[in-house]
């Protein structure tokens, strides 16, 4: 199991990188690759040169943006999972971090690298459907920004243009007293690929009802879904857990479902059913204080 | 090509393909055994090396990459020829293992823990080891191993940089 | 033994393993450390269909790469060597390390390309053109029988390796004589033991001296005569290096055809070769599955639940060869009635080859299927009758005073006082307040049971049913060895013969030495000899080394304290009965003060030689080859056979939970009662059922080899095929009882296998107790979270679902 041959080009800049990218049709960028370099042992992937991006310095931050928080490209997992920044401002990512794969690949693995990779079951892509991210993308000279939902379009399929280079992702903060969150997932082991997951976020009024909604399901369809019929039929509700249930169904009712060795369709379909549910009435719970329901 | 790692804190030059992995360099080039292939694909974990402290897979990482950033292996967790690190003697203690392949990397993964960690609850520890794979424990006596070493380092009074 | 027991200095005791040291700190000496000059690479080519022709294999652009030094495929090699040795007598189903004409699994190795480092093996690799033409293919056990489905080996004429039916006691009788019947049928999913370490070789043949040196992550070393016998070299050109690492193996490193490809290789192109398994290979193609099985159980029984008879049929899907798979059908003979007082059984077993990777011995070698099968059996009897499932098992079980207990098929338990164990075990964890937690977690809502499961580890490696299966096979012992030398200056050293894969070997040497010789252990030097020098081994299988490693050592070490003592008493000039040894010296019983110690015996017999009592060597060294206690006996006319001397028992209660929607079975509680009479090091004992216990979880919920219907195995790496990680391995609790065995020099017995015999049981009756009062019955392992859920589903719809 070791990789074909290839070049190797160390980068010092993006720009550097999206030119070496736009004169080797075989080239690759490596961020974190942790799921590259197994593909590449495999031979399933077999990049004419590798362009590794890990020592541009200028793509590695958490920060505050406006409304948003902004994260480089090649930012760790392990240091998006120990960031208070993040804990304050993005609590569902907070939440969902420590799902991704194991410390010692999440102390490689970058945040760009898995939303680039766009595996249906990766929490990364689910949680910037959920929250609206906005990924930022150079590429010929020019940055320009493409919304998650615009984004994938495909299982490990995206629409990151030729030649360009994910640099950063931008997840809007929301503001206010009454913010909760709620995620959840199911597969064989603690640390496996999720047969389903679901995040949630909500706002809530003052007199218990939501202001705002955003839910998302993964590993479920090729790419991780919004539940938007759910979200607009909740809004201004109480998100009584009978209502949310009927929500959640409606929006995944007929959906078509991943199948695999692990999993069914039919388990996957009425799992996310389960688990953007529960998500739901723990990020109602988290908005209102309170600690999470026994599922 | 040729490139310069730094391994156990002595820097080394070497001449390797890029497609070689940080895992077959140290094996292959520099002659650590320690870290062991398992799986080369990531999952098994038998390979790891502490990366700027931090436990990662070898197998995930091309030789290349790694120029300039300490590097620390099996090898470079025992004080001395045919003596023992703390966490070490710990894992001989409790018999943390049996055929020791995974071993190495159990023992790096604790040293990452117990530096970030002087004191782990159960959960800790289990949650640390559980990127690695050990076929023949049941993990017990590893966990048992790390309980040990962790309390064993705390009532430590060596000065701090001496510790390990 | 019992009253000795006290009296052990480094026995049973919280010694460390001496092991340890080396592997803690990366020194361990496994096979892909090795590093001989000159040495080339293998990469492996296999055969991406299920069932192929070789049509045409090019080799021209492989063979144009730099680096690159030879591509061998399976008509050279099958020209120039015999097939492989196999345990049943089947010579049209031949064995081979690379497919020949027609490969018959996908993954299958169909050649061999060596170059200067694995990664341009595989460059080239990927430059050999293959032409195949698809063949039909059959990968079910059950359609495999069938007439109609196509021939995995058209030569032998049928799908079936093994049938054969063995009748012990008046089955029919007894079941026309029960009140009640049951059937059941269980299966068990095609898994294995899957090292961490794959599997490698590496082989030097030497012209000069004609030897064919093999480096090998190899657990059963003792196949120098096999290798010989295919590269037609005699047995003393090959010489099996024993001092190699074995980075776990639990049954399956017997890499006799990774070893006859290298070997060949290394003479037909003069250099060393070697082959580590990339974890692809070792998955598809190393032939290094276990036991995929299916089970028809009829079980006979009273009101009470005292079962009196068994029929059992088990059907093992083999995949494309077998060597001595087919065996893992015959160790069950063995224990056929676990320990229970069944009168009579009924046993078919049927084995047939189908379109699959070929297997290896799993750990156990094929009881824990055919304890799921039992085991599974004992608690829908309870559930019919409506007794808790621990009264029904005592109910049935041997009583401690029915030892030696002669079962049906023909084996006699040593001892085992299987009463106490569960008491032991049902106190250390509280059963009343188990069950409590059980309904209090039913109350919110979850899916909880409690499984129990008993296990007989059978220990002592008397592999009769060899002879059993296949009558042209008349072994029967399985000797181990040992030998001891005082050098010239006092020091001590014992030659183990034998490789190991984890077991502690050497710690057990020295402890065993240690006791008799009354010396540290420390220091005490173990040695591993090599296949020309060595002495008889059976090598470490069927839990035998504590008892056989352990007897030789124990024998050799009493042997060299005879001697001592024999020269002492002539140089003293007393007579034997009078001379005491201590501690290394002896001593005149009667005058205590006359003695000779260490150095003045080590003195006389090497240098001293006129001092020598008349006729003795010279020297201080001993063998001893010691044979498998209670063996030597062949199968009887009727099908029956002692197999080995000793019993263990282990006890396994769980407590699992499953949230209805998810399916996902959480081990909340596991207790585990165990006895293997004494224990020489607790510390490996402990690892050894621990270690069990995970292996069998993975069984019961996360592992297998998967195949689709087009015959691709779809668990071939490590993110589909599962094995449990810490956070599926539960905080298992173990009460121990010591039953020593009469049979064995120190009361021990084996202890390597009880907990993989018992887990999947226990968890499988757990999921059970769990689902049962939904009219479910899983019957199927591994149970996956997601199919079980489907099922909970199925049987709750068309209620409403809940959250």
């Amino acid at each position: 199991m070791k990789a074909a041959p290839f070049e190797y080009s160390r980068v010092a800049d993006i720009d550097e990188a999206c030119a070496l990218l736009a004169t080797d049709d075989g080239a690759r960028v490596i961020a974190g690759g942790q799921t590259l370099v197994p593909m590449m042992a495999m031979r399933l992937a077999r990049p004419t040169r590798l362009i590794d991006i890990n020592r541009i310095a200028a793509l590695s931050y958490i920060r505050l943006e406006d409304d948003a928080l902004a994260i480089g490209a090649t930012t760790r997992q392990s240091l998006v999972e120990r960031s208070a920044l993040v804990k304050e401002t993005l609590p569902l990512l907070a939440h969902a971090v420590p799902h991704i794969g194991h410390a010692a690949t999440r102390a490689r693995g970058t945040v760009g690298g898995s939303i680039a990779n766009a595996d249906p079951a990766a929490e990364l892509p689910l949680i910037a459907i959920t929250l609206d991210a906005t990924f930022n993308v150079r590429g010929g000279g020019k940055t320009s920004d493409i919304a998650a939902r615009d984004f994938f379009v495909g299982p490990m399929v995206t629409a990151l243009p030729e030649g360009a280079i994910l640099a950063a992702v931008r997840f809007p903060v929301w503001r206010g007293d009454r913010i909760g969150v709620g995620f959840h997932e199911v597969n064989a082991r603690r640390s496996d690929f999720a047969f389903v997951s679901a995040a949630a976020q909500v706002a809530m009024k003052a007199d218990g009802t939501c202001e705002r909604i955003a839910i998302g399901v993964g590993a479920v369809t090729d790419f991780p879904m919004r539940l938007d019929s759910a979200e607009q039929a909740l809004q201004g509700t109480a998100l009584d857990d009978d209502a949310v249930r009927a929500a959640v169904s409606q929006a995944l009712a007929g959906i078509e479902a991943l199948e695999d060795l692990h999993a069914s369709a039919t388990y996957r379909q009425r799992v996310a059913i389960k688990l953007a549910t529960r998500a739901i009435i723990d990020a109602r719970e988290h908005a209102h204080g309170r600690p999470p329901h026994a599922h | 090509m040729r490139i310069k790692l730094d391994i156990n804190g002595t820097v080394q030059e070497v001449d390797t393909e890029p497609r070689t992995t940080l895992l077959d360099c140290l094996r292959d080039n520099l002659n650590l055994k320690g870290a062991h292939a398992g799986c080369e694909h990531g999952v098994c974990g038998a390979c790891t090396v502490l990366f700027d402290g931090e436990a990662v897979r070898s197998c995930l990482m091309f030789a290349a990459q790694a120029e300039g950033t300490p590097i620390v292996t099996i090898e470079g967790v025992s004080p001395g020829p045919g003596e023992l690190s703390p966490i070490q003697d710990a894992f001989c203690e409790t018999h943390g293992m049996q055929c020791g392949y995974c071993t190495p990397a159990m023992v790096l993964v604790a040293h990452a823990l117990l530096a970030d960690n002087p004191n782990p609850k159960r959960e800790d520890i289990v949650d640390a080891i559980s990127g690695n794979l050990c076929r023949c424990t049941g993990y017990a006596q590893i966990i048992d191993a790390i309980a040990l070493a962790a309390e064993r380092l705390r009532g430590d009074n060596r000065p701090a940089e001496l510790r390990s | 033994m019992s009253e000795t027991a006290n009296h052990f200095r480094f026995v049973a005791t919280e010694r460390r393993v001496r092991e340890d040291r080396r592997f803690v700190a990366g020194k361990g000496h496994f096979v892909a450390d090795i590093d001989l000059p000159d040495m080339r690479h293998v990469a492996l080519i296999t055969c991406p269909h299920a069932a192929a022709r070789i049509l045409r294999i090019d080799k021209s652009a492989a063979l144009a790469l730099p680096g690159v030094h030879y591509v061998l495929d399976g008509a050279e090699l099958a020209s120039a060597t015999l097939p492989l040795m196999t345990g049943l007598d089947t010579p049209n189903v031949p064995r081979r390390p690379l497919a020949h004409e027609i490969a018959r699994y996908s993954g299958e190795w169909v050649a061999a390309v060596v170059a200067d480092s694995r990664a341009l093996a595989e460059d080239a690799a990927e430059a050999v053109e293959i032409d195949y033409e698809p063949l039909p293919f059959v990968l079910d056990a059950e359609q495999a029988l069938d007439a109609a489905s196509p021939l995995v080996h058209e030569a032998h004429g049928s799908n079936v390796l093994l049938d054969k039916t063995f009748v012990w006691g008046e089955v029919e009788k007894d079941f026309a004589a029960s009140a009640h019947t049951l059937s059941l049928r269980v299966k068990w999913g095609r898994s294995s033991t899957v090292p961490i370490e794959t599997f490698g070789v590496v082989a030097r043949w030497d012209p000069w001296r004609e030897i064919l040196d093999v480096w090998a992550s190899i657990q059963m070393p003792r196949y120098a005569d096999q290798i010989g016998a295919a590269l037609k070299v005699p047995q003393t050109s090959v010489r099996v290096h024993y001092d190699v690492d074995v980075g776990g193996s639990y049954g399956v490193k017997r890499g006799i055809k990774h070893t006859v490809l290298v070997g060949y290789l290394s003479r037909r192109l003069g250099f060393p070769v070697r082959l580590i398994e990339d974890r692809l290979e070792n998955m598809r193609g190393g032939d290094a599955h276990g036991p995929e099985r299916l089970f028809d159980v009829d079980l006979a029984f009273d009101d009470k639940g005292i079962v009196r008879s068994m029929k059992m049929r088990a059907l093992e899907n083999l995949g494309a060869y077998a060597g001595r798979s087919p065996f893992q059908l015959g160790k069950p003979i063995g224990d056929i009635v676990g320990p229970y007082k069944i009168n009579s059984v009924q046993y078919r077993a049927l084995a047939v080859v189908t379109n699959k990777t070929t297997q290896d011995a799993v750990r156990g070698f094929g009881q824990a299927p055919t304890n799921v099968a039992l085991e599974r059996g004992m608690d829908e009897i309870a559930t019919m009758l409506g007794i808790d499932p621990i009264e029904i098992r005592r109910r049935n079980f041997i009583r401690r005073d029915e030892f030696p207990y002669l079962i049906p098929s023909g084996t006699t338990y040593d001892s085992g006082d299987f009463h106490t164990v569960v008491d032991k075990a049902l106190a250390a964890t509280d059963y009343r307040e188990l069950k409590a937690e059980r309904d209090r977690l039913r109350a919110a809502g979850r899916l909880a049971g409690i499984g129990v499961a008993a296990c007989l580890e059978p220990s002592g490696g008397n592999a009769t049913f060899e002879a059993l299966l296949n009558p042209s096979i008349t072994t029967s012992t399985f000797m181990d060895s040992c030998r001891i030398s005082i050098d010239g200056m006092g020091a001590v050293t014992a030659t183990m013969h034998t490789t190991s894969s984890g077991q502690g070997h050497e710690t057990l040497v020295g402890t065993v030495v240690g006791e008799v010789l009354q010396l540290d252990p420390d220091q005490i030097r173990v040695t591993r000899a090599d296949s020309l020098n060595s002495l008889p081994s059976g090598t470490p299988v069927g839990s035998r080394m504590a008892i056989m490693l352990g007897g030789a050592a124990f024998h050799a070490a009493e042997k060299l304290k005879a001697k001592l003592v024999a020269i002492a008493a002539h140089d003293l000039g007393i007579p034997l009965e009078r001379a005491i040894y201590e501690r290394g010296s002896v001593h005149d019983r009667d005058a205590p003060q006359n003695k000779r110690g260490w150095a003045d015996l080590v003195q006389i017999a090497y240098r001293s030689f006129h001092r020598m009592p008349p006729d003795m060597e010279p020297g201080l060294s001993v063998a001893h080859v010691y044979p498998v206690p209670t063996g030597g006996k062949l199968p009887t006319a009727d099908g029956r056979v002692h197999m080995y001397p000793c019993v263990s028992f282990e006890f396994h209660l769980v407590l699992v939970s499953i949230d209805p929607d998810l399916g996902v079975p959480e081990i909340a509680r596991y207790q585990i009662g165990h006895d293997c009479g004494t224990q020489i090091n607790p510390k490996i004992v402990r690892g050894m059922t621990m270690g069990g216990v995970a292996h069998g979880i993975g069984a019961a919920l996360y592992e297998e080899f998967a195949y689709n219907d087009d015959g691709q195995l779809i668990a071939q790496t490590f993110m589909d095929y599962l094995l449990p990680s810490s956070h599926e391995m539960p905080k298992v609790n173990v009460v121990d009882h010591e039953t020593p065995s009469p049979f064995t020099v120190l009361g021990q017995k084996g202890s390597g296998e009880s907990g993989y015999l018992g887990a999947p049981a226990a968890i499988a009756n757990a999921v059970n107790d769990a689902v049962r009062s939904l009219g479910l019955s899983i019957n199927t392992l591994p149970i996956r979270a997601a199919k079980l859920a489907d099922m909970i589903e199925q049987a709750k719809s068309p209620r409403a679902n809940n959250t």
